[in-house]
């Protein structure tokens, strides 16, 4: 009686067919624009992007400790050739960023680190705030730069001291920032490119990630070799 | 001026696996009976349909399958002195939501408890003195044997079509399955799933070992199934998403894919989403419940009367609606009196992460919640626990329910968080390294307990639970020598590199890593209406025409996935409730 809920052989087998082909019909919106041609060096998929939540000086920062974060080197792309601040800047616009699934009630209270951010700040204001106070304080302390103004060496000194809770900041931790900021270039560098990030799924094919291929049943027990095939995103794409 | 439904016999608060089966039960018996969950309603389509769940963000960043914490929450602190803060984000244990709850998200490990964990203060006891047991060290019997439950753990199991491998089949030890399990009837309704690399590497490290390896028991399909509901499952394809995601293969058993599909066709049967049940509501005798208030999609105040009330919330949240409700005294840790929030436990579980070179193929994209291998040797009466130097025992397995970048990828001893070594080491890492995890018991204490939070609210204005726990130095010793013999196996296998998680003495638990959704106690079954807030039959001692199904029910916990436990004493209880209480409504144990 429950068959109806069940799929089909057909269906079944049309699952498999899309995991493991190009899924023009699976009705996914494309990717963002920008992913169909190749990594320019430089900028890279960063350049072309326009931000619509950082303003000028958030941007700046964001691009450069990007850069710092995740460096393009001979392993593979750097988060800004993978779009990384595209990501998290249409990331910050969505419910998640402002506390959606946070509890978001007072009263805050310090409490010891096993506990979490018992602060008031949704991610998108962690971020923010902390980005400000960041630039605040190298500008008292370096002739007037901002991050993103200091050289490589110098921003990743601050970045060392921001993740090892050694950056004393106004208004915020720095250590909360830091993780925060983390958290955000690694999911850009690693999400879908529905998301903005991981442009030419350039990230999966670095650390040899299927993607949303999801079905694996030909591969379990397989050990000899490794695994061949190329990255399919939710669009259907292949890598 | 609230809204008031027809009276029907039994509403149910939550659409989990013990809804689900309780529903199942009662309108088999003939009763009406209303479900109201508190999240959406789902099912495999359109919900968990591919591609769209397999996206990472949305389900394990997002948490789309899981509780908002926004709406409902608890507060935490490790101990009575302190002051509780907010779970604030999501992090050592995740709710569900939804229709399904947490049984849609699952991994799939479907064990039975252990003969020795029904009677583990007796047991304990008699093998080493009363006094080895810690004064403060509140371990109880279940009110209820193996034996009382093998029927109901048959039962789930063939309604999840369970792929396993019997160990001892009527009394009869047979090869291949866990030599030290509790009697079979019937072998599993489905052989063991196959195993990825990491699994048959630990088949092989644990028989170098002496140990006895087995095939986890797991509710993912290794052939079609048709389950005793007529409900159809398809063999899981490993793809890779099963922890925090709904299965869209028609493969891991939910409720949504191995019990709603009857249900929803019975006219006895009405499902009620977005429904946030707030009370239950009792009589002025406070010994009778008269149903429950709840607010609809809308937020409209509603209440639902009923004969019978089934709280089958996730196992925290039947606790909270219990203090809420005025069922049952609370427990006060103080004068040691009360049964409300009592005994609350967690689960012990650690991880040690092997490091290969490039020739061998680890694939952890590869995925099967429940598949994977494990052994009891130091579980149960195998352990020696005079000699360990604890109570209660565990497991250690090796398990892949599937990794992705998004859900992180662990990286050798040495390798920074970031920059180009990062890269090189998560590149390094993420086709050649697998985990085994150190699953151990969590015994109850009279310091660890759930009560209401005098400060903060949820969304509806209610006090949020308050939890107040910590890690004892039995757990902390059971850490460390589980995550040695561990590690002492895992050497055998000459990985690059090891990292093992043990827990260091003093150390405190900490809300903010996953560790397990395995909650449990707080609204324990017993056989004393002094210690215990339920009977054997899982019914309040105090409002008996309310029963509490769940995790909630466990005087402690046992080195196991609970879910097989959790769906046995709910068959267990809806037996009484047909067999027993229909015919006679009230107390089914005299008090």
């Amino acid at each position: 009686m429950s068959d109806e809920n069940a799929p089909s052989p057909t269906r079944r087998q049309l699952f498999k067919g899309l995991a493991l082909a190009p899924m023009a019909a699976a009705g996914i919106a494309s990717c963002s624009r920008g992913s169909d041609k190749p990594p320019s060096p430089g900028g890279g998929a960063a350049a072309d992007y326009k931000p619509t939540f950082f303003n000028a000086a958030e941007w700046a920062f964001v691009l450069a400790a990007c850069d710092r974060l995740i460096p393009p080197d001979d392993v593979g792309p750097g988060a800004l050739q993978a779009g990384v601040p595209e990501f998290i800047d249409r990331h910050m616009q969505t419910p998640y960023a402002s506390g959606d699934i946070w509890y978001m009630q007072g009263p805050f209270v310090e409490a010891a680190p096993q506990f979490g951010y018992q602060g008031r700040l949704p991610v998108r204001d962690i971020l923010r705030v902390g980005m400000q106070a960041i630039d605040a304080k190298c500008r008292k302390s370096a002739d007037g730069k901002t991050f993103a103004q200091l050289d490589h060496a110098e921003q990743e000194k601050t970045l060392k001291a921001a993740e090892a809770g050694k950056l004393e900041l106004d208004n915020i931790s720095a250590k909360e920032f830091f993780t925060q900021l983390l958290a955000e270039t690694r999911m850009g560098y690693f999400c879908d490119p529905k998301h903005g990030g991981n442009k030419h799924m350039a990230a999966w094919k670095m650390i040899g990630y299927p993607g949303m291929r999801a079905d694996y049943t030909d591969w379990v027990e397989v050990r000899d070799r490794p695994y061949p095939l190329p990255p399919v995103d939710l669009s259907g794409k292949r890598g | 001026m609230a809204i008031v439904k027809p009276k029907v016999d039994a509403v149910i608060v939550g659409m989990g696996w013990t809804g689900a089966i309780m529903a199942k039960e009662l309108t088999d018996a003939g009763l009406s009976v209303v479900a109201l969950e508190r999240g959406p309603d789902r099912d495999t389509q359109p919900d968990f349909a591919y591609p769209r769940v397999v996206d990472e963000l949305e389900g394990s960043i997002h948490r789309k399958f899981l509780q908002s914490l926004s709406k409902e929450t608890i507060t935490a602190r490790h101990s009575q002195k302190d002051t509780a803060v907010p779970y604030r984000q999501m992090g050592s244990f995740k709710p569900g939501t939804g229709v399904g709850g947490a049984g849609s998200h699952w991994s799939g490990c479907h064990f039975r408890a252990l003969r020795e964990d029904f009677n583990l203060r007796s047991n304990v006891k008699q093998r080493y003195g009363a006094k080895f047991i810690p004064e403060a060290m509140s371990i109880a019997d279940f009110p209820l044997s193996y034996e009382d439950l093998e029927p109901h753990f048959d039962h789930f199991e063939y309604v999840c079509g369970t792929s396993g491998k019997a160990g001892v089949l009527n009394g009869v030890k047979v090869a291949g399955g866990n030599p030290f399990e509790g009697s079979r009837s019937r072998d599993f309704p489905l052989a063991p799933n196959r195993n990825y690399l990491g699994a048959e590497l630990f088949y092989k490290a644990a028989r170098d070992m002496g140990y006895s390896p087995y095939p986890i028991p797991a509710s993912n399909a290794s052939a079609p199934y048709v389950n005793p509901y007529g409900c159809q499952m398809g063999p899981c394809n490993y793809c890779g998403f099963c922890s925090d995601y709904g299965c869209l293969n028609y493969s891991k058993a939910s409720p949504n894919a191995s019990i709603l599909p009857v249900l929803r066709l019975r006219k006895e049967f009405e499902l009620r989403a977005h429904a946030q049940v707030l009370r239950v509501n009792l009589d002025d005798s406070k010994k009778r419940a008269t149903g429950v208030t709840y607010l609809d999609a809308e937020g409209r105040e509603t209440e639902q009367p009923a004969d019978l009330v089934l709280l089958c919330a996730f196992s925290l949240y039947n606790v909270h609606l219990m203090l809420l409700s005025g069922i049952g005294r609370p427990y006060d840790p103080v004068s040691n009196t009360g049964t409300v929030g009592r005994n609350y436990s967690y689960q012990n579980l650690n991880r040690v992460t092997l490091f290969f070179d490039e020739s061998v193929q680890a694939n952890p994209f590869i995925g099967i919640g429940g598949g994977g291998t494990t052994f009891d040797d130091l579980n149960g009466n195998q352990l020696d626990n005079a000699k360990a130097g604890f109570i209660g025992g565990g497991v250690i397995w090796a398990r892949q329910p599937g990794a992705g970048p998004i859900r992180g990828i662990t990286t050798a001893p040495g390798v920074p968080n970031w920059g180009s070594a990062w890269k090189k080491g998560v590149k390094d890492a993420f086709r050649h390294s697998f985990y085994y995890e150190v699953q151990g018991a969590c015994m109850s204490y009279r310091t660890n307990y759930l009560d209401l939070d005098p400060t903060y609210r949820d969304a509806y204005g209610r006090p949020l639970l308050r939890m107040t726990f910590d890690w004892d130095d039995n757990e902390i010793r059971a850490s460390q020598f589980l995550v040695n013999k561990a590690l002492e196996m895992c050497k055998t296998l000459n990985p690059k590199a090891l990292s093992g998680d043990a827990k260091k003495p003093g150390e405190h638990y900490n809300i903010t890593r996953y560790q397990s959704t395995h909650t449990c106690g707080g609204a324990i079954m017993g056989a004393d209406p002094k210690t215990s807030a339920l009977n054997r039959y899982l019914q309040s001692w105090d409002v008996p025409n309310v029963f509490a199904p769940g995790a909630n029910a466990f005087p402690q916990n046992n080195g196991y996935n609970p879910t097989g436990m959790v769906g046995a004493l709910s068959y267990w209880a809806a037996k009484a409730i047909r067999e027993q209480y229909i015919k006679s409504p009230g107390a089914l144990v005299q008090a």
